[in-house]
């Protein structure tokens, strides 16, 4: 009760194409994560399984059934939105009954629903309070907990973490990943950050120009991107992509190495350069180095690791973690 | 933000143009004040002289007095009524997107534009006449007696016209206040498996309250002054059945010359409107809150 089945969807506004035509198989109790670019249109996507767009051709299928032309209501499918979309002038309690209220429910059985929401969200304290009251972390809280309480086949997040501020999204991320664990419901996530992706996921869609360039789970993606745009995109810091000669030894038209697959030595190595900048984080260091006949690479060294601008260093990518990349993008 | 000192220079550069507003609002209402205890008729000068409350007996026990004060509340109660009902709806049809959507606004809007002489004068004689008005043509189509507008019905007939010429004004209002609704909410109580109706009720229109209360405010201001539609249709007629307190005043002080017992109902006017206020703002003003 919770798989969601995409079948030649397509989706255009006039002339423009956002989504050509796809397919995707999201099973029961999966954590799917859309992750891509800005305008890649996986917000699109997840609007057009919510229902909130209609699709232009294809067919969608939720447990078997399709829901092609079925109303946003009646899928059974609940959406936390980025800017939270709270109803400013109902209380918690209101803004959490609401759709238990439009379902026509019980007052008692509303009033149970929404204590026990609160008590999972921690917002027993807040359920007299308006959202302008709260803080970003709980208005986050108040729009899951009225996504909850619907009890649906499937949680939609459309970049609900954007809006807050760094330390908070951490938790949240956490807190959103608990309540997965907990409900055991699909949840379709969609980010721009691949950290969020990564840590989230039980699968990644990562989605490119309204097109699918890869789905798997988190690891499959960093080990094996089928291409350059999924081998760039995963990771952080980004993979370096090396052209030229050294790529030609591989037999590639591009080779990728990961920062943190390169090893760092002060003495001796395969590739000698110069350290542009050094970031000192304590317990990783980040150096953007300029190599000779390779260029710009970035590495990642654990701990620390004390070189300054315009040191040399000897960088050696290490064996078997080298991706290599035909003349179209396509992994070899 | 400022020093003491620019402070001080700041008032006195001020000071000129509030002291000549305070005096262009203090002395005209100081001189009602005045006039309202004399007995001072412009048929015959050079009589006046105190005598306290009169005016005010003779104002308030003036049979046309309760008429005109009922005539008032009716008239402002029944345009903001309609305007703001009308302004909603329409607002929410001027929200759809259709082809032709810049012309139409405007066209709508057009009505605040006109005089209210003009206008009054338009309902009058084209669309109110028993004999050549529209809506006489339109009663005879369905083989109906013709109503005489102005005659059978004078103060509905007037809150109609009134009505018009403020539906513009409520409905701009109502339709930039709708479009400042988030999107994202309106998507999210569809989710949340609200139709049509509940949308507008438990989310459109708390979203308006704010904007509804201030089309309330400021047409309740405008609406206890209403003269020049009554003066051009009906002179408050018949009998006192249109006449308002303002009309009151009007045929008090410049059909009968009477100055001092205009003044005394200029006085009850304004006494009147800031009860209403005051109840208005008791009533909605928390609607205005932030």
């Amino acid at each position: 009760m919770g798989s969601i089945r995409l079948e030649n969807v397509s989706k255009s506004f006039g002339e423009a194409t956002v989504i050509p035509s796809l397919d995707l198989d999201i099973e029961d109790g999966e954590f799917v994560v859309f992750v891509g670019p800005s305008g890649c249109g996986k917000s699109t996507l997840l609007r057009l399984i919510a229902g909130l767009e209609d699709v232009s051709g294809g067919r969608i299928l939720i447990d078997g059934n399709e829901v092609t032309d079925t109303p946003p209501a009646k899928r059974r499918l609940a959406m936390v939105f980025q800017s939270y979309a709270l109803y400013p002038h109902m209380s918690v309690r209101g803004n959490i009954a609401f759709p238990l209220k439009m379902a026509g429910e019980d007052k008692a059985v509303i009033d149970k629903k929404v204590g026990d929401a609160a008590r999972v969200l921690n917002l027993t304290d807040y359920l007299d309070r308006k959202p302008r009251q709260l803080s970003g972390g709980q208005r986050q809280r108040v729009a899951i907990g009225r996504a909850i309480v619907r009890e649906p086949t499937a949680f939609l997040f459309d970049e609900p973490l954007s809006n807050l501020d760094a330390a908070l999204r951490v938790n949240m991320r956490l807190e959103i990943s608990e309540l997965h664990q907990q409900l055991a419901t699909t949840m379709i996530y969609v980010t721009h950050d691949q950290v969020e992706a990564m840590t989230m996921a039980d699968k990644i869609v990562v989605l490119n120009a309204g097109r699918i360039e890869q789905v798997g789970s988190p690891l499959e993606l960093y080990r094996n991107p089928k291409n350059l745009f999924v081998a760039g995109f995963i990771g952080s810091p980004k993979m370096n992509f090396i052209n030229g000669a050294t790529a030609k030894g591989h037999d590639a038209a591009t080779i990728g190495v990961r920062p943190e697959h390169i090893a760092l030595s002060t003495s001796e190595g395969l590739w000698k350069g110069t350290v542009g900048v050094a970031e000192h984080l304590g317990s990783d260091t980040f150096l953007h180095i300029s190599t000779e006949g390779v260029g710009n690479v970035t590495a990642r060294v654990g701990g620390e690791f004390s070189v300054r601008h315009g040191d040399t260093v000897y960088l050696t990518p290490e064996d078997g973690k080298i991706h290599r990349f035909d003349a179209d993008g396509k992994a070899l | 933000m400022a020093t003491l000192h620019t402070r001080s220079s700041a008032r006195l550069m001020m000071a000129p143009a509030v002291i000549m507003l305070l005096v262009w609002m203090a002395v005209p209402l100081a001189m009602t004040l005045y006039f309202s205890f004399l007995r001072y008729n412009l048929l015959t000068p050079g009589l006046e002289e105190w005598v306290g409350f009169f005016n005010y007996k003779y104002f308030l026990t003036d049979p046309a007095f309760g008429d005109a004060l009922v005539n008032t509340l009716l008239l402002v109660g029944g345009v903001l009524l309609i305007t703001v009902i009308g302004g909603t709806m329409l607002a929410l049809l001027l929200d759809q997107p259709f082809f032709g959507q810049g012309i139409v606004r405007l066209m709508v809007i057009a009505p605040f534009f006109v005089m209210p002489t003009v206008s009054a004068l338009v309902w009058k004689n084209m669309f109110m006449h028993p004999v050549y008005g529209l809506f006489a043509y339109v009663w005879k189509l369905f083989g109906l007696e013709p109503v005489d507008w102005l005659a059978s019905l004078p103060l509905f007939s007037i809150t109609m016209m009134v009505a018009w010429q403020w539906l513009p004004f409520a409905t701009l209002i109502l339709l930039t206040a709708l479009q400042s609704l988030d999107e994202e909410q309106k998507e999210a109580a569809e989710m949340d498996g609200a139709g049509f109706f509940s949308k507008f009720v438990y989310i459109v229109l708390p979203h308006l309250a704010r904007a509804i209360t201030v089309v309330i405010l400021i047409e309740t201001i405008f609406l206890l002054s209403v003269f020049a539609e009554i003066l051009v249709t009906t002179s408050g007629g018949p009998g006192t059945q249109s006449t308002n307190i303002t009309y009151l005043v009007y045929t008090q002080a410049l059909l009968q010359f009477d100055v001092g017992g205009a003044s005394a109902g200029g006085i009850i006017a304004v006494i009147l409107a800031n009860i209403v206020a005051f109840f208005l703002i008791r009533l909605i003003g928390k609607n205005l809150e932030a």
